[in-house]
């Protein structure tokens, strides 16, 4: 494959990749507006297109419509620099996410993922860490105390709680002895769902922490404290309006669907079905191709609907308990089931 | 393509590192830092270092200078305030970066062959790193991780300090 080749593929995965992407953000918003509702007997939005479908089409065009407000007291460089760090660190780290088959397309390209990164793991939880600066400035340079005490919970949040989301994935590291996701993928699907990491790879306690630390990073309810409206009215993103606002927003969504796919790759077999390696792959190119990347959302989307359960049930949090739990529970349990996966490999 | 991410990154680190010394406000400052950081971390990647790059991404430009911010945006430092400089700084420094320089200079050109590194000569994988550091460097890695305690018992005693008993604090410092 020559360079430029090689250059226009890569540029519509990555544009395909990076529309779907917006998409599935828009539909999450309306499941979770749905769902919530239901949890809490009220139908959720239903007056726009059949069960209200078109919802995030007309969402989006409101807040392009939307006067954009600046206020007077902002330092202005950071303040329009903060909510595109924001989505942008969330929109690139589905980069090196493969949800499909490798090499299935033209000339053994690997049509289903953007790039097939040696460090991918790795990758993501940097760009991950990156995503903290966003919302950290949002709040600095609103210069407004309500901002301020937001982005400044936030980044406490989310440095004590990277610590135990990145220990938690060093099991499943330690057992495939790769940090490339595919390898990782591709280990877990010898013999399905027995040999997923949550299952057949004893990693449930590590899939306890990844799941709360990944509620934590992303600011999602119970510990949505960062934006916690009865306190801090909105938290980092008090002073954005309209489209401003929405890229906030849209980072968030974005997040958890990155959040979900780490989780279906490292957890719960990537792109494989729950038989994996045993029966044999279907003869059908365009069935071989397309059942990966059902199996891959239809998980994701097991992810995002735990998201709105847990919202719809559970209260926010203290600051102080949301501390404590992360730094007196989940770091201990995250180094503990280090010391046990090690112990077992040694001793299998 | 490896020489022109090279010149690319190598300007950022520059510009970066420029303009980190110029800005009088803080926060610029430490944002100009993660700019020096992040693409030294893309110069170790075109090396072939990618351990290290994710390393220099994760610790340094995500946790470290998270911190950095934290502290700007927790003490609200204001604007620096721009001075003439020193009198001491004019006498003593100029002629000492001039002199240092000469050194420096007369030292690179005395020395012939200078060696090369080539650009991505290869990946080096974390199983090499890691099997260097635990078996050759051993002690050296271990020692480098008693210097991290002590430094992490410094910094809960001097959290601790004046402030007795009280548990409030605990949190704070484990937050750190």
């Amino acid at each position: 494959m020559t360079i430029l080749q090689f250059f226009l593929w890569s540029l519509l995965k990555v544009v395909v990749v990076t529309v779907v992407m917006l998409l599935g953000v828009a539909y999450t918003v309306l499941l979770e507006r749905k769902l919530v509702g239901r949890i809490q007997n009220r139908w959720g939005p239903n007056r726009v297109g059949p069960f209200g479908l078109l919802q995030p089409l007309v969402d989006g065009a409101k807040s392009f419509m939307k006067e954009d407000l600046i206020p007077a007291g902002v330092y202005r460089p950071l303040y329009l620099l903060a909510p595109i760090l924001a989505l942008g660190c969330a929109l690139i780290s589905i980069g090196v996410v493969p949800f499909g088959e490798p090499k299935i397309g033209p000339g053994g390209l690997d049509l289903f993922e953007i790039s097939n990164v040696n460090i991918g793991l790795l990758v993501i939880l940097g760009i991950t860490s990156f995503g903290v600066y966003g919302i950290a400035l949002a709040g600095w340079s609103s210069n407004n105390k309500y901002s301020l005490l937001g982005s400044l919970r936030s980044s406490a949040q989310l440095v004590s709680y990277e610590l135990a989301l990145g220990l938690s994935l060093v099991g499943v590291v330690m057992q495939t002895g790769s940090f490339n996701l595919r390898t990782i993928v591709e280990k877990q699907a010898e013999k399905g769902i027995a040999t997923w990491n949550i299952f057949g790879g004893m990693q449930f306690l590590a899939f306890f922490i990844y799941l709360m630390a990944a509620f934590a990073e992303t600011n999602r309810s119970p510990f949505d404290l960062p934006e916690a409206e009865s306190e801090l009215t909105g938290g980092y993103h008090t002073e954005y309006s309209s489209m401003k606002f929405a890229m906030f927003f849209m980072a968030e969504y974005a997040n958890m669907i990155n959040v979900g796919c780490v989780a279906t790759l490292l957890f719960l077999g990537g792109w494989t079905s729950p038989l994996g390696n045993l029966i044999p792959p279907p003869q059908n190119i365009f069935v071989h191709a397309l059942m990966p990347i059902f199996w891959f959302v239809a998980k994701v989307f097991a992810f995002l609907c735990l998201y709105v359960w847990v919202r719809g049930t559970l209260p926010r949090f203290r600051y102080d308990q949301l501390m404590q739990f992360g730094w007196r529970v989940l770091l201990p349990l995250a180094i503990l089931n280090i010391v046990g996966t090690s112990l077992w490999l040694a001793y299998r | 393509m490896h020489v022109i991410l090279f010149v690319v990154f190598a300007g950022f680190c520059l510009g970066g590192a420029i303009n980190l010394l110029l800005q009088s406000h803080p926060i610029n400052s430490a944002l100009s830092l993660i700019v020096v950081m992040s693409s030294l971390a893309v110069l170790y990647l075109l090396l072939g270092a990618e351990f290290l790059a994710a390393a220099q991404m994760i610790v340094y430009a995500g946790a470290i200078m998270v911190l950095f911010t934290f502290v700007v945006m927790l003490l609200n430092a204001g604007r620096e305030e721009r001075t003439l400089g020193s009198r001491a700084a004019g006498i003593i420094g100029f002629p000492a970066v001039v002199a240092l320089l000469a050194v420096l200079a007369t030292v690179l050109l005395r020395t012939r062959d200078l060696g090369t590194a080539a650009l991505s000569q290869g990946i080096t994988s974390t199983e090499e790193l890691s099997t260097v550091l635990f078996t050759k460097l051993l002690l050296p890695f271990e020692v480098t991780s008693v210097l991290i305690l002590i430094a992490i018992l410094g910094a809960v005693a001097l959290a601790r300090h004046g402030n007795g008993d009280s548990g409030g604090n605990q949190e704070r410092t484990e937050a750190k």
